[in-house]
């Protein structure tokens, strides 16, 4: 170990080993006693590790520096924790990052809860944990304070995260659900439904073969790149996850008032996700995306952004794929690729359980 | 996607949009019925109506095995689940939320503690039973002619393993009889009973297993022109060509237009499980249809251990629907959804008071999820819905 690496213990008593090979989760890692001193010290900080989480209070200290400030939220209770692509962990630190980047903010810090289920192996926790490390310093964020907790076997499902996070808005940028406008041009970064189908496919009852990963990703320097090139221009943006592109957009058009109108042909589909998505029967539309962005712009701004966006690793599928118009039903309709109309709904009911 | 992009075609459904208008006659209506739901989905998920002259008509038709089963029929299933602790009952995910009396639902009975599980096929039921030596597995078993030969080996498989712990309760039902049904339905027998249907867009899946030829009364007895159509909008456009060519040249034939799959005769292997396994039922009730005779079948004496009805004494009882919903008629091809009061104000994709809203498949649904922009009154009361949302703001 490097001295980086030990100053988590910085003015801690010497932790004991914990079996992370072959020992499990009980109730005593959440007891508040030495067994859970010992699981946070050895898979958490380690994992974490920097200055303000090694202050080691019961919160963070932080100075900020003047400007807007954005915070968000999310918790993930994902089955399978481990998925081509991804898992819970390194999910848990994109979502969030995610969130604060829709309002066109540098994400700064994380905050994780963990809630643990009797019986988890530890080597499994070690290597969400880490997962979620290395997203993190991926992303350029620092997660400063977190909790555990342990419920009785049966009462979780492995592991259920919950991620908080604060950012800092650029300037000039107003970012909002609700100013899209009749003329915008709609455009998402890349494929969709990536994620959905990827996890559906390890599913029980429902496995099939494929080479899909999940999308899973931190996209604030994908937003960082478009706030440089033309960040007044850009209206709204959100990450399509759970409901998929059609819930977006729904949503986007009732919180504005209008109506949008998108374009079969446009619309950047895997033909893995289509073909998956005709033997199961859903829409891809429906399905989840966990490293994708729609983002809805002034009309001048669209090539230029769409150009910002496939200069990125993460928006090199990007496309305009519609148009927000005027409509006082705020329905999301689309152009079939048969040059027929049709409504895109919010999905009814639960497309499958538990997809993000 | 090889052999699915071809039959989306956007340029070729303009040719045929295009031949359409060119070929339809202005002085005549079309009334043509789509029986299946499988083509009422795809209809309205490309937007079919929208290439069409208007007076081409398209008559949604009663072919969505969830909407058809009458009431009666799942409160069976409920009461058998509620009443047999030792009971799992296997089911299709679709028929979970259709509420059956008292708009209760086997997902209702589920929340109180019965064992409902969601299965994708008989095999998964079977699977259920070998998992679960100490339990009672019942395969809620619905569905027209596409489904019943899985069922048919589920018991065939059932019986060879001696899978003791395994039984269906059998609703599988006849295209057919249906069709038969529809057409004899007296003309001008009252509001909400006359139908007139010039032709038929047959069934794709169904007839893959029966073949184009068990159509041909439709032809004779009735002089109705059937083509056989596949679920892709350019088979659903061709189709509707074909029709009103025969009908243009007073011809009542049986075409076969999804020739990649259909062939006259059917599937032999799965006509002969099934002739095996169930017999043909003197009578069955559908819901919009009534009682139908021959229309149905049920589990044959020779496999009467399989059968769930007989094993655990379960009796049909007629009982009512939803005071309002539409669903008989909307069935019928009497009704469009939209004529329904309680379509999309109490009724919706959500809460489903009809089982038609409750299906992808179902009429209701397909006009709620694709299609309601297109009438007037719901934009009206979306604008309302729209005005209250913005007044609570």
């Amino acid at each position: 170990m490097n001295q980086a690496d030990n100053s988590f213990r910085a003015g801690r008593r010497q932790a004991r080993q914990l079996d992370l090979k072959h020992g499990r989760i009980e109730l005593t890692h959440g007891a508040g006693g030495r067994a859970m001193a010992d699981l946070i010290d050895l898979v958490f900080r380690r994992a974490f590790d920097n200055p303000l989480l090694n202050q080691a209070n019961d919160q963070a200290c932080f100075d900020l520096a003047a400007g807007r400030m954005v915070m968000s939220t999310d918790s993930f209770v994902i089955s399978p924790l481990f998925f081509p692509g991804g898992d819970i962990g390194s999910l848990a630190v994109h979502g969030t990052v995610n969130d604060l980047a829709m309002g066109g903010a540098q994400p700064l810090y994380l905050t994780a809860g963990f809630i643990l289920e009797e019986g988890l192996p530890l080597a499994d926790l070690a290597r969400i944990v880490d997962s979620m490390a290395a997203a993190a310093r991926e992303a350029g964020v620092l997660v400063i304070t977190g909790d555990t907790k342990v419920v009785e076997r049966g009462k979780g499902d492995g592991v259920f995260i919950n991620t908080a996070g604060i950012g800092r808005v650029a300037q000039g940028v107003d970012i909002s659900g609700d100013r899209a406008r009749a003329g915008n041009r709609i455009l998402v970064s890349g494929t969709l439904g990536d994620h959905g189908v990827a996890i559906m496919s390890l599913r029980k009852g429902l496995t099939f073969e494929t080479t899909l990963q999940s999308d899973c990703a931190s996209l604030h320097r994908l937003v960082e790149r478009m706030v440089n090139r033309a960040g007044s221009g850009i209206r709204v943006m959100r990450d399509p996850t759970r409901g998929g592109l059609a819930a977006t957009l729904n949503e986007i058009a009732d919180q504005s008032g209008v109506g949008i109108r998108l374009h079969e042909n446009a619309l950047p589909i895997r033909p893995e996700v289509r073909g998956a998505c005709e033997l199961l029967g859903l829409d891809p539309l429906n399905v989840a995306n966990e490293g994708k962005l729609v983002a809805i712009v002034d009309a001048d701004c669209a090539d230029a952004l769409l150009q910002a966006m496939r200069e990125d690793p993460h928006g090199a599928d990007a496309a305009i794929i519609g148009e927000v118009i005027d409509d006082p039903m705020r329905l999301v309709r689309m152009e079939t690729r048969i040059g027929g109309e049709r409504v895109i709904d919010w999905l009814h009911g639960e497309q499958l359980p538990r997809i993000c | 996607m090889k052999y699915i992009d071809e039959f989306r075609d956007g340029e070729r459904a303009r040719g045929l949009a295009q031949a359409l208008r060119t070929e339809a006659r202005p002085d005549r209506k079309y009334r043509l019925m789509e029986f299946c739901g499988g083509h009422t989905h795809a209809v309205f998920r490309y937007g079919i109506p929208d290439l069409l002259p208007a007076n081409i008509e398209l008559i949604h038709g009663p072919g969505c095995p969830v909407c058809v089963l009458p009431i009666g029929r799942l409160d069976m299933a409920i009461r058998l689940v509620c009443d047999h602790p030792e009971v799992i009952l296997a089911s299709y995910g679709d028929m979970l939320r259709v509420p059956g009396s008292k708009r209760r639902s086997l997902l209702h009975a589920r929340a109180e503690g019965a064992d409902v599980r969601m299965v994708y096929s008989v095999s998964d039921a079977l699977e259920l039973a070998r998992a679960n030596p100490d339990r009672q597995v019942v395969f809620f078993g619905i569905g027209f002619e596409t489904t019943t030969p899985p069922t048919a080996l589920g018991i065939l498989e059932a019986q060879r393993g001696g899978l003791d712990n395994f039984s269906v309760f059998c609703n599988h039902v006849l295209t057919p009889a249906a069709m038969k049904a529809i057409l004899d339905v007296p003309p001008g027998a009252g509001q909400g009973e006359t139908l007139e249907v010039d032709g038929f867009i047959g069934p794709s899946h169904v007839s893959v297993i029966i073949g184009s030829d068990a159509y041909g009364f439709c032809a004779r007895q009735y002089h109705k022109p059937v083509v056989i159509a596949g679920f892709e909008p350019l088979d659903v456009l061709q189709s509707i060509l074909m029709l009103v060519r025969q009908l243009n040249e007073g011809r009542a034939d049986i075409e076969n237009q999804y020739t990649r799959a259909v062939t006259p005769t059917g599937n032999p292997r799965a006509q002969a499980a099934v002739s095996e396994v169930f017999e043909l039922r003197p009578s069955f009730e559908w819901r919009g249809l009534g009682a139908i005779p021959e229309s149905a079948l049920g589990i044959a004496e020779a496999y009467r251990h399989y059968d769930a009805e007989h094993r655990f004494n379960m009796t049909y009882q007629a009982a009512a629907g939803t005071r309002g919903c539409e669903c008989p008629a909307v069935l019928r091809g009497a009704k469009k959804p939209t004529d329904c009061k309680l379509f999309a104000t109490s009724c919706t994709p959500e809460s489903p008071l009809g089982s038609c809203m409750v299906s992808d498949e179902g009429a209701c649904a397909a006009y709620f999820t694709y299609g309601r922009f297109r009438q007037e009154a719901v934009q009206q009361q979306a604008r309302q819905r729209a005005t209250h949302k913005a007044g609570r703001r």
